[in-house]
C-alpha cells in the first residue's frame, strides 16, 4: 500500500507545483527586467480560467486534434510516477527506466506536431516542422547523457542511478557526471521551449515553435496542453536536481524523511529556476538555424560524458 | 545644360521661379522624354506625384510632378492637364519605380490611366471597392455599402517542388495595424514575400477638402499616430508657404524641439523592440520605460502625449517652456538608453541574430527612392533637415549617420546615431533659444496656386501638397509618408531570409499603415 502512496504522493506533486514553478521563473524573469510582474500563482488562475472556457475546434480538426490534449497530459503524468522526485529506488522502477521516460516525452512530442498539422493552419504545421527538428536532435542526447550518469550506476533504472549516486558521493564531481548535466541542461532548455532555443512570451506567430503547435487550441484543451507543458518543465528540472544532487532524497519510506525530501526538491528547484531566470534575461533567442549547432554542442558533451565514465574510473 | 531651356524645348509654358521652387506647365506628351533627362542628366528625384481634379473650372484634371534637387535644395514642379474626355497621360512607372506606385495610386482614386504601364493591378482601390469608385473625384458619391466580391487578390505565385505559402495576417497577435503578408517559402528560407496592405483608407486626402487652412491640423496629426507632430508640421509649413507668412523664430526654435522629442521617443521605442523581438526582453522592458519617461516630459511641456495639439498655420498654438531643464531632462534620458545600447553590444546573441538579416542593398534601395533611416542604414546619404532645411535647422549643428551594410544591425544602429544627434539638437536649440511671439497669422489663402511642406520625420521625409480653392477651404490636399515608399523594399530585403527573422526585419523598418494608406 505504501509504495502506492508514494507515487501518487509523486503525481500530486508534480500537478501541484508544476505551475508554481513556472510562475516563479516568470515572477523572477519580470523582476530582473525591472517589471513588477504577475504574481508567482497566475499560471493556476490561468489554468482555472482556461477549464472554465468554452472550446472552439475547426470544424476540418480530426480525432488526432481531439485526442492529443489528453494525451500530452496523460503521458507526462506518468513520467512522474517513473522519475524519482521524493524517493529513490521507486517502486515502480521495474516498470519503465529512463528509455521509457524519454519516449513517453517523445510520444507527446509525436502527437503535439501532428495536431499542429492537423488543421492545416500555416503556423501549426511551421510548428511542427521545426518541433521535430529539434526533437531528433534533443532526444538521444537525452538519453545519451542519463546513460553518461548511469554507467556508473550499471543501469538504465533512474531510481537506481539516484540511489548509487546517492552511495558513491564522489561521483557527482567526476567529469562525466558534470558533462552529463550540462549536455541535459541544454536539452532541457530546448524541450521546453525556453531561451536560447524558443522564446515562451514571445507573440510573434512566426518565430515559435511550441506555441506555434497549440495556436489552434483553446479553453480545456489549451489548459491541459499548458499543465503539460508545465509539468514537462518541472520533471526536467527535478530530473536534473536529482541526478545531479540527490541529498535529500528519501531512501526509506518514513514521514520524516518523505517532509525532509519534499523540501530539498523544492529548495533544489528554486536554485535551478534562479538559474534558468538568470541564463533568459541574458540571451538572445538563437537563428533557428543556429539551434542544430547548439544541440550538437549537447550531444558531444553526452558523448564525451559517457566516453569518460569509462575512462576515467 | 541648362533646366531651362530643357523644359522650354519639352513645351513648358508658364515658368515662374518662386524661392526655390521652379513651377511650370507641360503638355502631357512630353513628359516621359523630359522625366527621362530630369533623371539622367539633372540627377533630380521624384518627391512626389499626385492628380488634381479641376473639371469645375479647367474642365480637366491635372497630373502634378514634383521633382528635388538634394545637391542644391531647389524644386521643380511640372504641371499637365489631362482632359476628361481622355483621362490618361504617359507612364514614367518604367523610369521610376515611386511613378509606378503614384500613377498607380491615381488610377485608384481618380480614374486616370498612365499609359504604359507595365502593372494593371489595384493598388490602393480595396478589394471591395466597386471598379467605378474613384473617390477623389469632385462628384464622386459614396457607393453604398460594399459588398465582398469574393475575388482572389492577384498575389505573385511561385510553384514547384517542396514551395510552400505561408498566409499571415491581417489580424496579427500583437497590437498592431492590419496588413496580409503572403510568403513563398523553400523550408524555412523565404523565396517570395508579397505584402497586401490598404486596409485602413479613412478618406484622409478627401476629408481635408473643404476644410478652413486651420482644421486640417488636427486631421494631419491623425495620419499616422506615431507621427502626430511630423505631419502637421508638414501640413502648417505648406499652409504657411502657400499663405507667405514665416513663423516667428521662437516658433522655429521650438518646432525643433518638439520634432526631436517625437523622433526620440520614437527610436527609442524601436531600438528596444528590435532587441525584444530577438528574445533579448531585458532590452526592451527598459527602452519602453525610457519611452514612457519621454512621453510625461512631451505630456508636461505640450499637455499631450503624442504632441497633439501645439502646432498651428504660423506657429504654435501657445508658447512652450523649453528651457535647460528640458535639455537636462533629455541628456538623462539619453544617458539611461546608452546603457541599455550597451547591454545590447555586449550581447554577442543578438548581434548575430540582427547581422546580417534583412540586407537591403544600396541599389535596390536607391531604384526605390527609399527614405529615412531605411535609406541611410543602405548608404544613401539624404536628410530633409539637412538638404532643405526648415524650421530652425539652418542654424543648428548635427550630424546625418550614414552606415553602407544595410541590414538590421544598421537599421537599428542609425536609430541610435539619431537619438544622440536629437539630444544635442535640443540642447542646442534650447541654448539659442530666442525670445520673442510663437505666432503669425497667415493670411487669406490665394485660390488655385500650390505649395508644399517638407518635413524630416523620425521614420523619413514626410511631403505635404496643398492647393486652395476659391472660398479659402482647401481644394486638394495630397499627403505622403515616407511609407509609401518603404514598404515595397522590404519585400527586397527578406529575399533568402528566413521565416522566423521575418518579424526583426519588419520591426526594423516599422513603416506605417495608416500613413501609407490615407
Amino acid at each position: 500500500m505504501i509504495p502506492y502512496l508514494l507515487e501518487a504522493l509523486q503525481c500530486l506533486l508534480t500537478l501541484s507545483l508544476a505551475p508554481g514553478l513556472i510562475g516563479l521563473v516568470r515572477l523572477l524573469k519580470a523582476r530582473l527586467q525591472g517589471r513588477r510582474g504577475p504574481p508567482a500563482w497566475q499560471p493556476y488562475r490561468d489554468l482555472a480560467k482556461l477549464l472554465d472556457k468554452e472550446r472552439v475546434v475547426s470544424t476540418q480538426a480530426s480525432w488526432i486534434f481531439h485526442a492529443t490534449p489528453h494525451l500530452v497530459f496523460a503521458s507526462t503524468l506518468v513520467v512522474s510516477l517513473l522519475v524519482p522526485l521524493v524517493a529513490a529506488p521507486l517502486p515502480f522502477d521495474r516498470a519503465g527506466d529512463l528509455i521509457v521516460v524519454v519516449y513517453l516525452l517523445l510520444l507527446g512530442t509525436f502527437f503535439l506536431a501532428l495536431a499542429g498539422l492537423d488543421t492545416a493552419s500555416p503556423f501549426g504545421g511551421m510548428g511542427a516542422s521545426r518541433e521535430m527538428t529539434i526533437a531528433a536532435l534533443a532526444e538521444p542526447t537525452i538519453a545519451l547523457a542519463i546513460f553518461g550518469m548511469g554507467a556508473g550506476a550499471g543501469s538504465t533504472n533512474l531510481g537506481e542511478i539516484v540511489a548509487r549516486t546517492l552511495a558513491h558521493p564522489e561521483a557527482t564531481l567526476s567529469p562525466g557526471h558534470l558533462m552529463a548535466f550540462a549536455a541535459l541542461f541544454i536539452v532541457m532548455l530546448a524541450e521546453c521551449g525556453r531561451l536560447p532555443v524558443d522564446n515562451p512570451a514571445t507573440h510573434l506567430e512566426l518565430t515559435m515553435i511550441h506555441e506555434a503547435m497549440i495556436l489552434e487550441y483553446s479553453g480545456p484543451s489549451l489548459a491541459l496542453l499548458e499543465w503539460a507543458a508545465h509539468m514537462k518543465f518541472f520533471l526536467f528540472l527535478s530530473l536534473l536536481s536529482n541526478l545531479v544532487c540527490p541529498w535529500g532524497v528519501a531512501v526509506e519510506l518514513s514521514p520524516r524523511s518523505l517532509a525532509l525530501a519534499v523540501l530539498a526538491l523544492a529548495g533544489k528547484l528554486v536554485v535551478l529556476a534562479v538559474a534558468v531566470t538568470v541564463l533568459e534575461t541574458r540571451l538572445a533567442k538563437l537563428r533557428l538555424f543556429r539551434v542544430p549547432e547548439l544541440l550538437g554542442v549537447s550531444f558531444i558533451l553526452a558523448l564525451l560524458a559517457i566516453t569518460s565514465s569509462f575512462l576515467v574510473r | 545644360m541648362n533646366l531651362d531651356m530643357t523644359l522650354r524645348e519639352h513645351g513648358a509654358t508658364g515658368l515662374t521661379m518662386q524661392g526655390n521652387v521652379i513651377r511650370c506647365a507641360l503638355p502631357r506628351a512630353g513628359v516621359k522624354s523630359l522625366a527621362r533627362l530630369l533623371l539622367s542628366r539633372f540627377a533630380l528625384d521624384l518627391e512626389l506625384m499626385l492628380a488634381n481634379d479641376r473639371r469645375p473650372r479647367r474642365g480637366g484634371f491635372e497630373v502634378v510632378w514634383l521633382w528635388a534637387d538634394r545637391s542644391r535644395n531647389e524644386f521643380l514642379e511640372i504641371t499637365a492637364a489631362v482632359p476628361d474626355h481622355d483621362p490618361t497621360y504617359p507612364s514614367i512607372a518604367t523610369l521610376s519605380y515611386p511613378a509606378s506606385r503614384y500613377e498607380r495610386e491615381i488610377r485608384d482614386l481618380f480614374g486616370l490611366r498612365a499609359e504604359g504601364h507595365p502593372d494593371p493591378r489595384p493598388l490602393v482601390r480595396h478589394g471591395f471597392w466597386p471598379e467605378t469608385y474613384h473617390p477623389l473625384r469632385k462628384d464622386s458619391a459614396p457607393p453604398g455599402d460594399f459588398p465582398d466580391q469574393g475575388q482572389p487578390f492577384p498575389f505573385q505565385q511561385v510553384e514547384g517542388k517542396g514551395i510552400f505559402e505561408i498566409p499571415v495576417g491581417p489580424v496579427h497577435a500583437g497590437i498592431i495595424e492590419p496588413g496580409h503578408f503572403r510568403f513563398s517559402v523553400d523550408g524555412e528560407t523565404i523565396i517570395n514575400m508579397k505584402t497586401r496592405l490598404y486596409f485602413t483608407h479613412k478618406g484622409t486626402e478627401k476629408l481635408l477638402e473643404g476644410r478652413r487652412p486651420a482644421e486640417g491640423v488636427e486631421l494631419a496629426e491623425r495620419i499616422s499616430g506615431d507621427t502626430s507632430l511630423g505631419h502637421a508640421l508638414a501640413y502648417c509649413q505648406a499652409i504657411e508657404s502657400l499663405a507667405g507668412v514665416q513663423p516667428p523664430p521662437r516658433a522655429a526654435f521650438l518646432r525643433v524641439v518638439l520634432l526631436e522629442l517625437e523622433r526620440l521617443y520614437n527610436h527609442v521605442a524601436d531600438f528596444g523592440a528590435i532587441a525584444g523581438d530577438t528574445g533579448f526582453a531585458v532590452a526592451q522592458a527598459h527602452a519602453l520605460r525610457i519611452r514612457e519617461g519621454l512621453l510625461r516630459l512631451n505630456k508636461r511641456l505640450t499637455g499631450h502625449r503624442l504632441l497633439r495639439g501645439v502646432l498651428v498655420p504660423g506657429g504654435l498654438s501657445r508658447d512652450l517652456p523649453a528651457d535647460g531643464a528640458l535639455a537636462r531632462e533629455v541628456e538623462a534620458a539619453l544617458a539611461d538608453f546608452e546603457e541599455v545600447v550597451a547591454a545590447c553590444q555586449a550581447n554577442s546573441m543578438l548581434l548575430d541574430r540582427l547581422r546580417g538579416a534583412g540586407r537591403l542593398t544600396r541599389p535596390t534601395a536607391a531604384d526605390h527612392g527609399v527614405l529615412g533611416y531605411v535609406a541611410r542604414a543602405s548608404g544613401i546619404d539624404r536628410d530633409a533637415r539637412r538638404d532643405h532645411p526648415f524650421a530652425a535647422y539652418g542654424q543648428l549643428k548635427f550630424r546625418v549617420p550614414v552606415l553602407e551594410s544595410g541590414d538590421v544591425e544598421a537599421r537599428a544602429l542609425i536609430r541610435v546615431a539619431e537619438v544622440r544627434e536629437s539630444a544635442s539638437l535640443i540642447r542646442q536649440a534650447v541654448e539659442g533659444m530666442p525670445a520673442g511671439p510663437v505666432g503669425a497669422t497667415p493670411g487669406p489663402l490665394p485660390a488655385f496656386a500650390s505649395a508644399f511642406g517638407l518635413v524630416e520625420g523620425w521614420r523619413g521625409a514626410i511631403l505635404h501638397w496643398i492647393m486652395a480653392g476659391e472660398s479659402g477651404g482647401l481644394h486638394r490636399v495630397k499627403v505622403k509618408d515616407p511609407s509609401f515608399v518603404n514598404w515595397r523594399p522590404l519585400t527586397f530585403a527578406l529575399l533568402k531570409n528566413i521565416v522566423p527573422d521575418f518579424p526583426l526585419c519588419n520591426k526594423s523598418f516599422n513603416l506605417s499603415y495608416s500613413g501609407n494608406d490615407l
